[in-house]
């Protein structure tokens, strides 16, 4: 409880700080909410169930040139 | 067909990523230790001026934080997305450094960064100064799971190719961990966070001086940045003579664009200025400089510790030159290509139960393997990275980073014999060397990336073999979402910084 308090009092007192929070929020939730979810999709797991397949597809973009 | 369009716009999207990533970076290395300086003196003096020095730059240094986190994790994002050939390839080396990167950090940050921003007469002083040396030192070791990585990708060693599952699989942490040209990165990296923390310090409180404005603090705040400049910039200029060896030894192609070397033989000499001759084409006969100013021996002696070494020039490493043992790229390309086949022939040996041929297959492969990524080249010239770009890149780096050093010394001088207030032209030049500080840091990262190419793994993996098939305009789009993004953020950390420095010194 006091390790706690001692985070609600740090967050509390804090002048500039609030701020910086508001932007660190922001931030947050462009990065992880909208560029995350809607612009970055990790591509093999999206495109692939299963490392075996994975693997598969890179070896056939590795031994085929013409990708 | 490579689609050039779609590699061209993730490069950019990740150059321009990892650029505004490196604007928020190096203060956070170089601060972080001057701030624990700074407290050291608090608690050694006990002297309450150096309590309120040491929490004014901790607050500039916790804008900086947390305005430039998470930054970094944009990256990941794009290796996911634009880069999944070459995350698959690389993942099973940067899993465990990047891992304990993350850990790390978590670690730090919701600890000891708690203790210094909120512990500030909760703890005793020991407590709080300890605390404020570990954020100092676990921001510098963050930094170095993430050159092991990026040392690994300049010279890959300590892992084996699997053909089976398309993976480098390493087969020593400690060839990875110690790799050369990992440990030559992150010191210099790190050396150049310190003098960007040191000229962040010395050019506000130069400002400080200019306005007559919290003197007192801004004279003492000015020696601990000048005198940790001073030191952290001759470690810098010998972590860089360590990183141009470990280049010339590993590296050819990136040290001949680095030196606009066309030509190479013994006893080369160094380029101190320079202007290239911007008609100059490989394989001509015209002059590759419109002028230069050169040291001699001094290329030798730095890339070999020899000053009758020879160094290979861009010529020797496309036609190759038989004297000095260099094999034409045109050769490495045919190699690669060999390699590139008996991959092949190994997979469908494996699919269809041949082992006889799928073993003869993998010890063609293995005999040709070095070459790999050669295969995938087009012409021996694109093994050259872009020629200009690497060498004006290089030569503002050395050249800013030679001014910094005699920056610091004369203002450490004139706060030493107490003239400093009166030196306005030394002090107008250390608040215009703060933006200069983070031009030279970027490029430092132009010339160890854009050298680097084409390769997105040294020889091994050309960047062409390693982007994500997606839709040009997909990269486009979220280009320009990081470019607003970013910039926004930026923005806010100047606008937040210049604020709280014009408030003053007092009240943090």
């Amino acid at each position: 409880m006091k390790i706690l308090q001692f985070y609600i009092d740090g967050f509390r007192d804090m002048k500039v700080g609030k701020s910086l929070w508001i932007i660190i929020g922001i931030k947050f939730v462009i990065f992880f909410v909208i560029m995350k979810t809607l612009f970055f999709p990790n591509f093999m797991k999206e495109n692939f169930s299963n490392d075996t397949e994975r693997a598969n597809y890179v070896l056939q973009i590795l031994t085929n040139k013409e990708k | 067909m490579e689609n050039i369009a779609l590699i061209d716009w993730s490069r950019a999207q990740f150059a321009l990523t990892a650029i505004y990533h490196w604007f928020f970076v190096p203060l956070t290395l170089g601060l972080s230790f001057i701030v624990a300086i700074m407290e050291s003196i608090y608690v050694k003096t006990g002297n309450v001026v150096w309590k309120e020095i040491t929490k004014f730059w901790m607050t500039l240094f916790a804008i900086n934080f947390a305005i430039g986190l998470a930054t970094g994790i944009i990256m990941e994002f794009e290796f996911g997305t634009n880069w999944s050939n070459y995350s698959w390839i690389v993942g099973d080396i940067f899993g465990a450094p990047l891992a304990i990167e993350g850990i790390m950090a978590f670690f730090m940050e919701s600890t000891f960064f708690a203790v210094m921003f909120f512990g500030w007469d909760k703890v005793s002083k020991e407590m709080h100064l300890f605390s404020t040396w570990l954020v100092a030192i676990g921001s510098n070791l963050s930094a170095l799971w993430i050159l092991v990585a990026n040392g690994w990708m300049q010279n890959p060693i300590g892992m084996v190719f699997n053909p089976d599952t398309a993976r480098f699989e390493m087969n020593s942490f400690f060839d990875v961990l110690f790799n050369p040209n990992a440990y030559s990165k992150f010191l210099h990296t790190i050396g150049s966070g310190y003098v960007m923390g040191s000229l962040f310090v010395v050019g506000i409180s130069a400002w400080y001086l200019l306005k007559n404005k919290d003197v007192v603090k801004a004279k003492k705040s000015i020696v601990v940045g000048a005198t940790f400049g001073l030191i952290t910039s001759i470690f810098l200029i010998f972590t860089g003579d360590e990183s141009a060896h470990e280049v010339a030894l590993n590296q050819p192609s990136k040290l001949a664009a680095m030196e606009g070397l066309y030509d190479g033989h013994r006893d080369v000499g160094i380029v101190a200025i320079g202007m290239l001759n911007p008609e100059k084409q490989i394989g001509d006969k015209k002059e590759p400089f419109v002028f230069e100013i050169t040291v001699p021996h001094a290329l030798s002696l730095l890339g070999f510790h020899d000053t009758d070494a020879y160094v290979p020039g861009i010529n020797q490493l496309i036609y190759g030159d038989p004297k000095e043992g260099i094999e034409p790229a045109s050769d490495k390309i045919e190699k690669g290509k060999i390699a590139i086949s008996a991959l092949k022939e190994y997979k469908e040996a494996k699919k269809a139960d041949d082992n006889a041929t799928a073993q003869k297959s993998l010890v063609e492969f293995r005999a040709n393997e070095k070459y790999f990524g050669y295969g995938y080249l087009k012409d021996a010239k694109d093994i050259i990275p872009p020629v200009a770009l690497t060498f004006y890149s290089f030569h503002l780096m050395v050249g800013l980073g030679t001014w910094f050093l005699a920056l610091f010394f004369f203002v450490l001088y004139f706060a030493m014999v107490g003239k400093l207030d009166k030196q306005k032209l030394i002090l107008r030049l250390a608040v215009l060397s703060i933006p200069l500080g983070y031009l030279a840091g970027e490029m430092g990262w132009i010339v160890a990336e854009v050298g680097r190419q084409p390769w997105a793994i040294f020889e091994m993996l050309p960047v062409g073999m390693a982007t994500s098939q997606l839709s040009v305009i997909a990269v486009q789009t979220t280009f320009w979402l990081f470019a607003v993004t970013f910039t926004a953020l930026l923005i806010a950390e100047i606008k937040i910084m210049i604020t709280q420095i014009k408030n003053g010194m007092e009240e943090h």
